[in-house]
C-alpha cells in the first residue's frame, strides 16, 4: 500500500484494507490467512467463543490484530447492545460490527435496529461499524448516531455473488463522509477489486476464502487485488465510455 | 413388507396385555387421533393445511429426469423442484445433487460442522408408540434423575468438553413435568452455552417458562405426517394427538424459543411424503417466523430393547443421501443433524455434503454418562435405552475425525440473550 494512503477507523489507523472473516473455516488457518492476506483486522463471532478447554479462536488470533468482535445471533438492538457488551467482557476491545438479523433464510441486516443499537454503542465508547443494508436514508442516520464506518452489503451472505448492490454502494461512497467497507457477497478478488475503485474503503471477506481450496493463496489473491483496485480509485481511473465510441474531430470544434 | 412392531411382555398384568391386545387389533378402542384433549391449547395456524395439502397432491412417479435435471439447474430451488428431487426419477443423479448440495452448504455454512450431545434424564413414558423402546408395554428399567444425578451427568458430558447439551425424556407428564424439566434446564445453563429440549409437546406458556428457563431450541419429531399411518402407531397416549404435536414448533416459537428442529422418523410410512411435509413444515414456518432458526433431522428406524427387528424398510442409505441432499437444497439456510442412529462412514461421509451437526458421545439411557465416558461403575442400576444407536464415537474422537475429514468442529454458536 502506498506510503501515505491509511484507513483510519474510529482514529484507529490501518495500512491494510482487507478485512477477514474466521467463523467459516479451520482455526488452525486462520494464521496463514491473516499473513497472506496482510490482514489487521479480523471479525470473530462473540457466539462462537469456547469457554472451555477445546480450540478457542481467541488462541489461534495473532495478537498484533485488531479483533472486530460481531453481534451475529442479535434479532434486534437490545440483544445486539448485550452481545457487545459482552465481547468488551471478554476483552475483545472496543471494536464492534453491529448485525441483526431478523431473517434466518437469507440473513438479511435489520437497519432500524441497527441504527438504535449504534447509538446505544457509539454513547458507550465502542467504535461502531454497523453492517446494513445500503440505502443512503439508513446510512446517514447510522453517521449521525455515532459510527465509525458502515458496512454495506454486496449481495446475500455467503452468496459469493458480487456486487449486486453496486449502485447503491457508490451512493454510500460518494455521499457518506466515513469509510464505506464492503462486506458481504464478495465472492473473487476480481469483485473486491471492482468495489475498491469505486471508492470503497476497506472489503470485509470469509465464505470466499473458506470455500476456496487453497486457503491462504485466495488470501493473497484478494490482497493483491484490494490493492490493485485501491490504486485504481486513487489513480483516478480513465473514463468509461457507455455508448458509442469519442469523436476524435469533436461535433464542437467550429465554436472558436 | 412390514415391521413386527407388536412384542407382549410376560411382565404385563392380564388386564394389561388384554388392553394392549385391544389397542393393537380393535381401532375403534383407540381415542380419535385427530382430536385434541381438553388440555392442550389450539391455536388459529394455516401451516397444517399448507403442508398437508402439499403432501397429499404429491405424486412423486410423475416426475421424469428431465425434470429433475431442470432443478438440478435452477439457482433457487422451488417446491416443484424439491418434489423431483425427493423422486425416484431422482436416484441416477444423486452425485451431481450431492455436488450441488456441497456448493450450498458451504455457502451458507463454510467448513464447520456442529457437535452436541443428547441426555436422556428420565425413560417413564404414559404413551403406546409400537416402535419405541420407551414405550408403556415394553418392559426395561424405568428410571428419573434426581437434581444431583442430572447435575453429575451434566458435570460428566462438561468435562468432556461439550458446550451444547439436548435434553430429553420420555413422554409423561406426571413423571417429568415443567418444572423438573425447568428445573434441569437451570442446571444445564450453569455447564453449557446452548441448551436444547426434546420433550412432550406443550402450550405456549410451558415454552414461555422453559425458554425463561434458560433453553433456546425445541426439537419436536412429528414421526410421520402420514395420520392414517399415525393413527396405527401410537395407540394411546397425549402423542396419539396428531395435530397438536403438529404444532408444538408453532407454539415453542411463540413462547420465546430462538430455534426450532423438526423430523419424521423415516421407515415408519412413505418416506418420500413425510420428507416433503418436512421440509414443508420448516418451509411454512420460516416464512412466518423468519427470525426463527430452523433444522432438521432425518432418522430412521432402529432395534429397541426387546424387538431387534425394527429397521427402516425401503430406507437406505442411498434414499437417506438423497433425502437430505434434497433438503439441503430445497432449504439452504436450514440445519441437518444426523444422529448417532447412522453409522461413522456415512455420518463422516454426509457432513461434507449436507449435514451440519451430529452428536457424540451418546447414550439413549439413563444415568449411564460417566460409566460410558469414564469406565467409572457406581453400581446403581441405569435406566433403559429407547434405541439402539450404531456410531458410538466419543467427543473426543468425533472432533478429531471431522477435524481429519477438513471440518472446523464448532462447539457453539448461540448467545442466550
Amino acid at each position: 500500500m502506498l506510503e501515505n494512503d491509511k484507513l483510519v477507523i474510529g482514529g484507529h489507523t490501518f495500512d491494510s484494507r482487507f478485512i477477514l472473516g474466521s467463523g467459516k473455516y479451520s482455526m488452525k488457518l486462520i494464521d496463514a490467512a491473516v499473513k497472506d492476506a496482510g490482514a489487521q483486522i479480523i471479525t470473530l463471532a462473540v457466539r462462537r467463543a469456547n469457554t472451555k478447554d477445546q480450540e478457542n479462536i481467541l488462541d489461534y488470533i495473532p495478537k498484533n490484530v485488531t479483533l472486530l468482535p460481531n453481534t451475529s445471533g442479535a434479532r434486534d438492538a437490545e440483544e445486539a447492545v448485550r452481545i457487545a457488551r459482552l465481547a468488551r467482557e471478554l476483552g475483545c476491545g472496543d471494536f464492534v460490527k453491529v448485525e441483526i438479523m431478523r431473517d434466518s433464510k437469507y440473513l438479511l441486516p435489520d437497519n432500524q435496529e441497527t441504527i438504535k443499537a449504534t447509538q446505544i454503542l457509539a454513547k458507550e465508547g465502542f467504535v461502531v461499524l454497523p453492517y446494513m443494508f445500503p440505502d443512503l436514508n439508513a446510512a446517514r442516520d447510522m453517521v449521525n448516531a455515532g459510527a465509525a464506518a458502515v458496512m454495506p452489503l454486496a449481495s446475500p451472505i455467503g452468496s459469493n455473488k458480487g456486487l449486486a448492490t453496486k449502485d447503491f454502494i457508490q451512493i454510500l461512497v460518494d455521499e457518506i463522509d466515513l469509510p464505506i467497507i464492503v462486506d458481504a457477497g464478495i465472492g473473487r478478488p476480481s469483485q473486491a477489486c471492482e468495489a475498491m475503485e469505486m471508492g470503497a474503503a476497506a472489503i470485509m471477506a470469509n465464505t470466499a476464502l473458506a470455500t476456496a481450496g487453497d486457503l491462504p493463496l485466495m488470501a493473497k489473491a484478494f490482497k493483491q487485488a484490494i490493492e490493485a483496485g485501491r490504486y485504481a480509485y486513487l489513480s483516478g481511473l480513465g473514463r468509461v465510455l457507455t455508448r458509442g465510441a469519442s469523436a476524435s474531430d469533436p461535433l464542437t470544434g467550429f465554436l472558436h | 413388507m412390514e415391521n413386527q412392531f407388536f412384542i407382549d411382555s410376560e411382565y404385563l398384568s392380564k388386564e394389561a396385555l388384554e388392553k394392549k391386545h385391544r389397542l393393537e387389533t380393535d381401532p375403534s378402542s383407540r381415542k380419535d387421533h385427530m382430536e385434541y384433549l381438553p388440555d392442550m391449547e389450539v391455536i388459529d395456524s394455516d401451516v397444517m393445511e399448507k403442508v398437508m395439502t402439499a403432501m397429499e397432491e404429491y405424486d412423486y412417479s410423475k416426475y421424469t429426469a428431465v425434470d429433475v435435471r431442470r432443478a438440478l439447474q435452477h439457482e433457487t430451488c422451488s417446491i416443484e423442484d424439491f418434489k423431483a428431487l425427493l423422486s425416484p426419477a431422482a436416484e441416477p443423479f444423486l452425485e451431481m445433487m450431492a455436488q450441488k448440495a456441497r456448493r450450498e452448504t458451504s455457502k451458507h455454512f463454510g467448513n464447520t460442522v456442529y457437535l452436541f450431545t443428547p441426555l436422556y434424564i428420565a425413560n417413564y413414558c404414559e404413551n403406546y408408540c409400537v416402535y419405541c423402546g420407551f414405550n408403556c408395554y415394553n418392559h426395561i428399567h424405568r428410571m428419573k434423575l434426581t437434581r444431583e444425578q442430572i447435575e453429575h451427568e451434566m458435570k460428566v458430558i462438561a468435562d468432556s468438553g461439550m458446550e451444547e447439551i439436548l435434553i430429553l425424556t420420555g413422554e409423561s407428564k406426571s413423571q417429568s413435568d415443567v418444572n423438573y424439566i425447568g428445573e434441569a434446564v437451570k442446571l444445564a445453563r450453569k455447564y453449557f452455552r446452548m441448551v436444547g429440549l426434546e420433550v412432550y409437546p406443550m402450550n405456549t406458556k410451558d415454552y414461555a417458562y422453559l425458554h425463561a428457563c434458560g433453553a433456546d431450541y425445541v426439537t419436536v419429531f412429528q414421526e410421520t405426517y402420514d395420520t392414517v399411518k399415525y393413527e396405527t402407531l401410537h395407540l394411546m397416549g397425549h402423542k396419539r394427538v396428531w395435530p397438536y404435536r403438529f404444532n408444538a414448533q408453532e407454539r415453542a416459537l411463540r413462547g420465546g424459543m430462538r430455534g426450532v428442529a423438526f423430523s419424521a422418523l423415516l421407515g415408519l410410512s412413505d418416506f418420500r411424503k413425510d420428507a416433503l411435509a418436512t421440509a414443508l413444515h420448516v418451509y411454512y414456518l420460516q416464512r412466518k417466523y423468519p427470525q426463527a432458526e430452523m433444522s432438521l433431522s432425518c432418522p430412521r428406524l432402529r432395534p429397541i430393547i426387546n424387538n431387534d427387528k425394527i429397521n427402516p424398510l425401503d430406507v437406505g442409505e442411498k434414499q437417506l443421501c438423497q433425502i437430505i441432499c434434497a433438503y439441503r437444497l430445497f432449504l439452504p439456510f436450514a440445519g441437518i443433524t444426523v444422529s448417532s442412529r447412522e453409522s461413522a462412514q456415512f455420518r463422516n461421509g454426509i457432513v461434507k455434503i449436507a449435514a451440519t451437526k451430529v452428536s457424540a458421545g451418546v447414550s439413549t439411557g439413563i444415568g449411564d454418562h460417566e460409566s460410558k465416558y469414564t469406565g467409572k461403575d457406581d453400581g446403581v442400576t441405569k435406566g433403559d435405552e429407547q434405541f439402539e444407536i450404531e456410531d458410538g464415537r466419543s467427543f473426543c474422537k468425533m472432533y478429531e475425525d471431522m477435524s481429519e475429514e477438513g471440518l472446523q468442529p464448532v462447539l457453539n454458536d448461540y448467545i442466550y440473550v
